[in-house]
């Protein structure tokens, strides 16, 4: 029985729009947190809505995206993988923004936000370390206090990025309970923010969590699909026929998708992990402050995710795309770490293009969705480059190369 | 005693020993002149170890507790510090789930009205109606959701309303005066101070905002107000009840069950607490 609390209409504008006053996207959403930390959420969306209406807020932060970031991103037409696997590839280049991914999109915002209401710390956790990464950025470049909370399986996996974040200036801390992985990063942090809330901005790195979070970090992303939906009707004459996102919280799909949602006949596909499939494998819960698609067992424990990209090995998803799946709009599909290191493989080879892990498991589902998507225009969200992964591939691919 | 509870919510006034079991050991307590002494405990922790974990329950509760709070373990705590962390892991590594610390808790006699503190996950899979009418079979008095704050709290409230368990709501340092409001009008049992900004465990020292906090409730209703997280010893006890009406006492006890697994050292800490703020 999913908590829906009053019947409030949304009252913003229709698909991937605002959430209801109690921040829910239909059932999903809400703010399930502990009490000391309301106050601060109630002053973050005042400070969001009073922000996200301000024009100088919106030029500073284009501005940033555009000189710091290197924005817009390109769109890349895949001509040899599109002619290896018989569908038209697009890839939204969000691996070339600064720092790696599309993360720091939200985290400019965010750090812009954090400087607004006067907070001088920002808190943030980390899978793959590509969110934390961003997080250092932001602060560094704001002159802002920087502690990053990371699963200590994932520190030990993704090396290369504790090293940025900590010559970035920001401490990193391990996450050592629980699996030790994304969601125990999670746990910490907002622990942390319980303890911090004064002085420290949680700088939440998906569209997840309590609300404002997925509706902000959403709309801090939409850019992404606002370029993309420009760039394919230049390249295309109109949108494409298929848009496709790697989903752990979900925040890359979440910008991708907003470009794209009001328009009828795209088909929306996200593309979960098989071992942290929230939606695939999952029923609705409450965890990390949001009601949504959560793997757990009958008790209503969570259960661990498994999956060989860190930024994926997530058991829950962001509320939004708990909607999106139950009305229909979007469609999430599981893959296999297998099919995820193919991919990995074929777009190095075929485009000189080396994928993050997250990212190739939106490829991974158009290589074996080929058929289906034959002759058809396929916008894939590259969401960041492969370079973190290069260490842990070279183990899994040692015997190939 | 026969106090009857009118509220400015309107509801109807009732006896409270029969409506509110947790209320009326709270008040009774007060009204003796002493303070509430509450412990808690991680249910199902060193199940099957030496004895059952109730035993240990029964021990703290004879030694001097009003009433006890029985935490379920959950996987993700984001309330809880390291202790009842560490606790709720070896609990639920043993098996502990909702069904068996319930099951437990309906065959003990603990002889003092027992408060369930879990996450609402959990609460929202058994079935928010179902959950509640669980307690009350299994002779629950109350629930304490840390992750439910007011503006979550109308679906489980209403079943546990319905049902008769007392919902004790959190309040926390950062809440307006106006937000204390709707808390205390909100809250049955007790209204459960948050002492600090910070998750569950020891400090070295009372904080400041302790005893800030119980005044600040005091002075909007006439509930018990017991602060919990960070009260640490037996002084940092006496030192808040010199406002508030009592404490709820977590980590430090938690801490000494992992550490000697005996239900005569829990007790032991529990009767050194009542002591001290008995002597005041």
């Amino acid at each position: 029985m999913p908590p829906v609390t009053e019947a409030v209409p949304a009252f913003g504008d229709g698909l991937m729009g605002e959430p209801d006053r109690t921040g829910r996207f239909g059932p999903y959403g809400g703010r399930f947190v502990p009490e000391s930390l309301m106050p601060a959420l109630q002053e973050l969306e005042a400070a969001f809505r009073d922000a996200w209406a301000d024009a100088s807020f919106h030029a500073e932060l284009d501005e940033l995206l555009h000189s710091y970031a290197g924005r817009p991103s390109p769109l890349t037409e895949c001509h040899r993988l599109s002619e290896h696997l018989g569908c038209r590839v697009l890839l939204k280049r969000e691996d070339l923004n600064h720092t790696g991914s599309h993360k720091i999109n939200n985290v400019l915002g965010q750090a812009l936000l954090a400087r607004r209401m006067g907070k001088t710390r920002l808190l943030a956790e980390t899978g793959a370390g590509q969110h934390g990464v961003a997080t250092a950025t932001a602060a560094a470049l704001f002159g802002m206090d920087c502690l990053v909370y990371m699963g200590e399986v994932d520190m030990a996996r993704q090396e290369l990025n504790v090293f940025r974040m900590r010559l970035l200036g920001a401490e990193v801390a391990p996450a050592s309970s629980g699996s030790r992985t994304l969601k125990d990063a999670v746990n910490e942090a907002m622990r942390d923010w319980v303890a911090t809330v004064e002085t420290s901005h949680y700088c939440l790195g998906s569209v997840m969590g309590p609300h404002p979070y997925p509706w902000m970090v959403r709309e801090l992303h939409r850019v992404i699909g606002d370029e993309a939906r420009a760039q394919c009707d230049q390249l295309l004459g109109g949108p494409p026929d298929v848009v496709v996102a790697c989903v752990g919280g979900g925040s890359n799909a979440a910008g991708i998708f907003s470009g794209f949602a009001d328009v009828p006949g795209v088909e929306l596909v996200g593309v979960e992990p098989v071992g942290g499939a929230a939606i695939g494998g999952g029923t609705p819960g409450i965890v990390h402050g949001m009601h949504s698609y959560l793997k757990q067992d009958e008790f209503g424990q969570v259960v661990e995710a498994q999956s060989i990209s860190a930024g994926l090995d997530y058991p829950g998803v962001g509320p939004e795309h708990s909607h999106l799946a139950d009305m229909g709009r979007a469609r999430y599909e599981p893959v296999a770490d297998e099919e995820v290191v193919e991919a990995f493989v074929l777009l190095s080879r075929t485009e000189g293009i080396i994928p993050a892990l997250e990212s190739a498991h939106a490829l991974a589902w158009v290589m074996r969705a080929r058929a289906e998507l034959a002759g058809r225009s396929v916008l894939v969200n590259l969401s960041g480059r492969g370079d973190k992964d290069v260490a842990q591939m070279m183990d899994v691919l040692a015997d190939r190369l | 005693m026969s106090d009857v509870v009118v509220r400015p919510d309107g509801e109807p006034a009732l006896p409270l020993e029969t409506a509110r079991p947790l209320e009326t050991a709270l008040r009774s307590q007060r009204a003796r002149g002493g303070k509430c002494l509450v412990p808690y405990l991680t249910g199902g922790l060193f199940t099957g170890a030496d004895g059952d974990w109730t035993d240990v329950l029964g021990s703290v509760a004879a030694a001097g507790a009003d009433a006890v709070e029985v935490g379920i373990p959950f996987s993700d705590p984001v309330m809880d510090g390291p202790v009842i962390q560490e606790a709720s892991e070896l609990a639920l590594a043993d098996g502990a789930n909702p069904p068996g610390v319930l099951d437990a808790l309906a065959s003990c006699d603990a002889g003092v009205p027992l408060a369930v503190m879990t996450y609402v996950n959990l609460v929202h899979r058994f079935g928010y109606e179902r959950f509640a009418a669980e307690l009350r079979r299994s002779g629950v008095a109350a629930a304490i959701l840390p992750d439910v704050p007011l503006e979550e709290s109308g679906p489980w409230c209403d079943a546990a309303d319905a049902a008769g368990v007392e919902t004790v709501m959190l309040a926390a340092p950062t809440a307006s005066e106006e937000r204390l409001g709707r808390i205390v009008v909100r809250s049955r049992g007790f209204v459960y101070a948050v002492g600090l900004m910070g998750v569950t465990g020891e400090r070295d020292a009372l904080a400041s905002s302790a005893k800030v906090i119980a005044g600040r409730l005091k002075a909007l209703t006439d509930l018990p107000v017991l602060v919990g997280v960070g009260i640490s010893t037996p002084e940092q006890a006496v030192e808040v009840c010199e406002v508030a009406d009592g404490v709820v006492v977590g980590s430090a006890l938690v801490r000494r069950v992992l550490e000697t697994r005996s239900q005569d050292a829990a007790a032991e800490l529990v009767a050194s607490f009542r002591a001290a703020i008995d002597r005041g």
